[in-house]
């Protein structure tokens, strides 16, 4: 039929629009990061000079955003994950009371929990000068994201089930966890892992408030150089950031796939 | 296997007692670095000068109303632009396997884990100074088309924001519905307009919903993107932002900044409660 044909053509076309909406920009990005003069254009020639200049400059917020995405994924899996099984266990109101707050992170926006984090402790000056000061929030963003992820999986496999059962076999609690517990988490684990560092290292609208010219991040660099640096530094500059985000991206995706597979 | 009673240097704890102690990091962390600092926000809120009634600032003050009608209507028009870009996209891509299918998704949801600030140079090379849209419009012998830095660019900057994480949630769904519904409102003579109306879009509700409330709450909260674009727009999270650090208004940003708070936990909480879970990055 004609019409279902222009029906066809039509959403066809507007997809393709959308998709270059959203690509078009992310490769002049990657072009003008490698092109010796922007405004010339590719004819100018190719080079690595932006990318090295970006390095020089740069190299150590590269350093601190992943220390600090490191130690975030290290806390969060140090509390998340226990967490995650206590509060599948133990169930009841308490459990959903617990699991509501610690996701209010998600919904209320960084810069109040920047601000909030700010006047209770930017008294404690060593701290406040620190990494940790950065990590603390980064923390409290990304929680919620490795309790759920690790919660749905245990929800999965029927968590309280295997821990009764390795109890009646007389188990004592700490080995049931390390031993059936948090193996049967892993999928969920790694997605909520991976959810962590991608999160972290993307961070902006707490770390922005909370960063000192000491403890800067990448997003923050990314900042600084998109309102102070020739464009070309800007996009090198983004060309690094996608370079780190990729390979985590794919992982995800590996991950969704093979978990809608099983 | 015979059970054992005595089972290592922990025996001694109930399974109770365990379970808390799991729990135990958590909620000292959370109490630490979230409740605690959010009691003091809401405090500070109130220790201006002119007390409580900074709460109501937001509401009353007309430059601080105008900038929430501002980013209420921002917000809104970015939601509604974000459903129906990405309701028509993700359909297509779920219903047809076209040539290229999977690049297009590739495509659609490489930006998925770009951060505010990213987006918003995203925007400055398609409508900037240096923009792609500049470059072509004077090419065809028209005016320089620039519009990054104002409220437009940070429109088009919360749709670039939106549109993978939506498309994703409707490809989802869609996935779901069951093709033999929509078979049958074929066979009974409904035309395709109304095989959409009348039985797509209302299975999708759920789906709508949940990822609208995000789109809506993102739009609201998010800074990075304004903050790249320009310091002078008018939303609310710049607001907080300038009353904060170049006013050295405490009591003023804490207020605001609970406003928008509540403002986004309310619609994310409202979204929940009629769809069924969600999580959100907001970024």
């Amino acid at each position: 039929m004609v019409r279902d044909r222009l029906i066809f053509t039509g959403q066809l076309l507007f997809t393709l629009l959308v998709a270059a909406f959203l690509i078009v920009p992310a490769g002049l990005s990657i072009a003008a990061g490698v092109t010796v003069n922007y405004f010339r254009g590719i004819q100018s020639g190719l080079t690595l000079q932006w990318v090295a200049q970006v390095w020089e400059l740069y190299a150590g917020t590269i350093v601190s955003s992943f220390v600090i995405a490191f130690a975030t994924l290290a806390v969060t899996l140090l509390a998340g994950v226990p967490a995650a099984y206590a509060l599948l266990v133990r169930g009841g109101r308490l459990a959903r009371m617990i699991e509501e707050i610690i996701t209010l992170p998600v919904a209320v926006p960084g810069l109040a929990i920047a601000l909030a984090l700010l006047l209770t402790y930017g008294g404690f000056g060593a701290f406040r000068r620190s990494w940790l000061f950065i990590v603390v929030g980064h923390v409290v963003f990304t929680m919620p994201f490795m309790v759920r992820s690790v919660m749905a999986v245990f929800a999965t496999v029927d968590i309280k089930t295997l821990d009764e059962g390795a109890a009646s076999l007389g188990a004592p609690a700490w080995r049931r966890f390390w031993d059936v517990i948090v193996p049967n988490g892993i999928p969920g684990i790694l997605a909520g892992s991976l959810m962590v560092i991608t999160l972290s290292l993307g961070e902006f609208n707490l770390t922005w408030m909370l960063h000192t010219p000491l403890t800067k991040t990448l997003p923050i660099g990314l900042a600084d150089s998109y309102a102070s640096m020739r464009l070309e530094v800007a996009s090198a500059y983004t060309l690094v950031f996608f370079v780190m985000i990729i390979p985590l991206l794919v992982a995800m995706q590996w991950i969704a796939d093979t978990r809608g597979v099983r | 296997m015979v059970p054992c009673r005595v089972g290592g240097a922990f025996s001694f704890m109930s399974h109770r007692g365990f379970v808390w102690l799991c729990l135990l990091p958590l909620v000292v962390l959370t109490a630490a670095f979230f409740l605690v600092p959010m009691a003091r926000l809401l405090v500070t809120g109130a220790e201006g000068p002119h007390g409580l009634a900074e709460y109501l600032a937001i509401l009353t003050e007309p430059r601080y109303r105008a900038t929430l009608v501002n980013t209420v209507l921002l917000a809104a028009a970015t939601t509604v632009a974000t459903m129906i870009v990405a309701t028509v996209v993700g359909l297509f891509l779920q219903r047809h396997r076209v040539v290229g299918r999977s690049l297009m998704i590739a495509a659609l949801t490489f930006p998925l884990a770009f951060p505010g600030v990213v987006v918003g140079f995203m925007i400055i090379l398609l409508a900037g100074r240096q923009g792609l849209l500049g470059a072509l419009s004077t090419r065809l012998g028209g005016d320089k088309i620039v519009f990054a830095y104002s409220i437009y660019g940070l429109f088009f900057g919360y749709l670039y924001f939106s549109i993978p994480r939506v498309i994703l949630t409707i490809m989802a769904a869609a996935q779901k519905l069951d093709p033999g519904l929509e078979e049958a409102a074929r066979s009974l003579g409904a035309g395709p307009w109304s095989v959409q109306r009348d039985v797509v879009l209302p299975a999708l509700a759920p789906a709508f919903v949940a990822s609208g409330a995000i789109a809506f709450a993102t739009a609201m909260g998010a800074f990075g993107t304004a903050f790249t674009l320009a310091t002078n727009i008018d939303v609310l999270p710049m607001l907080i932002y300038t009353e904060f650090t170049l006013a050295g208004n405490l009591a003023t940003s804490a207020a605001l900044s609970v406003g928008l708070g509540i403002i986004t936990w309310l619609i994310l909480a409202l979204a929940r409660s009629f769809s069924g879970n969600a999580v959100a990055a907001a970024g």
